[in-house]
């Protein structure tokens, strides 16, 4: 049920975004997704590929410090109040969200975001118990037309 | 932070004292240290470096009075030992030697230090009296995995060993399974070693398959090199073990200047053989009780190589507190840095060791760091890179910034001032020859300081 997340620890200087990109893209690696936390100092690459341990492997042989972390796929209606569904359920569960963003290609007419819950087992429990479709990994690479 | 202040402040094992010397009444151990300077004075004047300085100074040795005339004699330091290379300090006929020891000459030449049978003597006797006050009895098995040779540790260690009646393995250093192997069969219950190496048999038995609850291992009595007393819990914690902290340098005999007792609140100089003086290293004034200065060293005792007002470089703090084991000696805090590498900043002074204490208390063991100092405007600012690890490391930028903050604090409680933290990535920090280089400091290049 759960997508593995790659996060890569990067200083906020110029340049510093293109060196795990390359390798990546070196190894022919395809990005999915990806989204950037950042502080002045620091900041975080957060990234979802397919072949996550390949890239995981490719990131730390390149000398980067990287951590995987468990993600939830939710396909979410695309059309004003979607994702507000989707909070209201998680926040009357009582799961909070530490971050989440969204895939750049829609699945029909509906949008897929990924969340990282403080309890993703429990998110998926409460969120499937209100019928909104957990995407399996296998599935949501198929679906996005991606194949290794 | 008071260095005395140890949580481990409680006798751990029954307090012994060897010596009537080490619980002389002030008074009496003051006219013994006064009767013997005057004695050693008189002894170096056939040491050229040293009758020069008297010549120069125009001081006696009859002029020596009290203790406090210790401030009108000559300093002594490295640099010196090594413009009489090699034995241009040796105060009595080379007949009358009988070891030779020497410093590695990791930073330039090497300097050889010298005893006669008496000065081997005095130093069996000192690092008996300091592995007792540390838990060490008769009945002991004791490993030396200190490296034989040149350097005095293994030796001075062996020899105290030997004389309070324990059973010497002398292992020397290196090749740790066999190390562990030796422990576990000869039932090892005392180690002798640097504090590094006492961290790296505590991992490789961790890893291994040994039982740990049936490990032989009680002691340990660690020096050679500074350490923090988060290591020591690590060390104690990882080998189930109390280990004990001795201080010593070749210059002045090897180890036996100073250690601690079971109450662990201090290392006791052994002041009989030793004149000691804790002073600011730039205007060599005593500093208050209970600041850090450097530690100068008169030997009092030794025959073949006495030095007068030896400059350690070694920063501690100094306490005449009384101690509860009832030994009347003064005592020494751990070695908070050297005095090369200590740091003004803001009128505070700040040795880098404390900085990689700060770190070691957020994340268990230090990782790479450097200290940055500048002086962009008027005041000083510091900034502290730590290079990130993966298992500090988190997606979440709340555990991230939880990360700094926690290091920012424990810099601010340890050192006193606040350094801007900076999380960088890993291998960026420079590294010379597998030592990470630990300070830059802009206000030298720009010629500030």
């Amino acid at each position: 049920m759960k997508i593995h997340q790659l996060s890569v620890f990067l200083e906020n200087k110029p340049g510093q975004l293109v060196g795990p990109c390359r390798k990546l893209a070196e190894a022919g690696i395809s990005i999915t997704t990806l989204s950037l936390a950042d502080t002045e100092q620091f900041g975080i690459l957060r990234l979802i590929v397919k072949d996550w341990e390949k890239a995981k492997q490719v990131l730390k042989d390149a000398g980067f410090v990287v951590n995987v972390t468990e993600m939830v796929a939710i396909e979410v209606p695309d059309r004003p109040g979607g994702l507000a569904e989707v909070l209201d359920i998680a926040e009357q569960g009582g799961i909070n969200i530490e971050y989440m963003y969204a895939f750049t290609d829609k699945l029909g007419d509906k949008g897929v975001l990924v969340f990282r819950f403080d309890d993703p087992d429990k998110a998926i429990h409460v969120l499937g118990a209100a019928n909104f479709n957990i995407i399996e990994r296998v599935d949501l690479f198929n679906r996005l037309g991606i194949i290794s | 932070m008071n260095p005395f202040d140890d949580s481990h402040a409680q006798a751990v094992i029954d307090n012994a004292i060897l010596s009537d010397q080490e619980t002389l009444p002030r008074t009496d151990l003051e006219a013994l240290q006064l009767h013997r300077l005057r004695e050693v004075v008189a002894r170096i004047q056939n040491v050229p470096f040293y009758r020069d300085a008297f010549r120069q100074s125009g001081v006696t040795p009859d002029q020596i009075k009290s203790l406090d005339d210790i401030r009108r004699l000559p300093f002594t330091t490295k640099a010196n030992l090594r413009e009489h290379y090699p034995l241009g300090f040796l105060a009595v006929p080379r007949d009358q030697v009988v070891r030779y020891h020497g410093s590695t000459g990791t930073t330039g030449r090497p300097t050889f230090v010298a005893y006669t049978r008496n000065d081997l003597n005095v130093w069996t006797e000192l690092c008996s009296r300091f592995l007792v006050a540390g838990g060490l009895r008769p009945e002991h098995t004791a490993q030396v995995s200190f490296g034989y040779g040149m350097f005095t540790g293994a030796f001075g260690l062996h020899q105290g060993l030997e004389n309070v009646g324990a059973a010497v393995v002398p292992a020397s250093a290196g090749n740790t399974p066999r190390q562990l192997l030796l422990m576990q069969d000869l039932q090892v219950q005392v180690l002798i070693c640097t504090p590094s190496y006492a961290c790296n048999l505590a991992e490789v038995a961790n890893a291994g398959d040994i039982d740990m609850d049936r490990f032989p291992l009680r002691f340990a009595h660690l020096g050679g090199e500074p350490w923090t007393e988060d290591m020591r819990r690590h060390i104690e914690r990882d080998l189930r073990i109390f280990a004990f902290n001795n201080y010593g340098l070749s210059e002045i005999i090897g180890p036996g200047v100073s250690g601690e007792c079971a109450y662990r609140v201090g290392m006791h100089f052994q002041e009989d053989h030793f004149l000691i003086e804790c002073l600011d290293s730039n205007s060599l004034e005593p500093v208050p009780e209970g600041e850090p200065g450097e530690l100068v060293i008169t030997c009092l005792s030794k025959e073949a190589m006495p030095l007068l007002r030896y400059r350690t470089r070694d920063i501690a703090t100094v306490t005449s507190a009384p101690c509860p084991c009832g030994r009347t000696t003064h005592r020494m805090s751990r070695v908070i840095g050297r005095s090369d590498d200590m740091l003004i900043i803001k009128g505070v002074n700040v040795f880098p060791s404390q900085v990689e204490e700060a770190l070691l208390r957020v994340e268990g063991t230090a990782p790479h760091y450097l200290i940055e100092v500048d002086r962009p405007h008027i005041m000083d600012e510091v900034i502290v890179h730590v290079e990130i690890r993966p298992e500090d490391f988190s997606s979440e930028m709340r555990q991230m910034q939880r990360l700094r903050d926690r290091i920012d604090r424990e810099i601010q409680s340890v050192t006193g001032i606040r350094m801007e933290v900076k999380l960088v990535e890993p291998q960026t920090l420079e590294r010379f020859g597998g030592k990470a280089k630990r300070v830059i400091d802009r206000r030298r290049e720009k010629g500030l300081i």
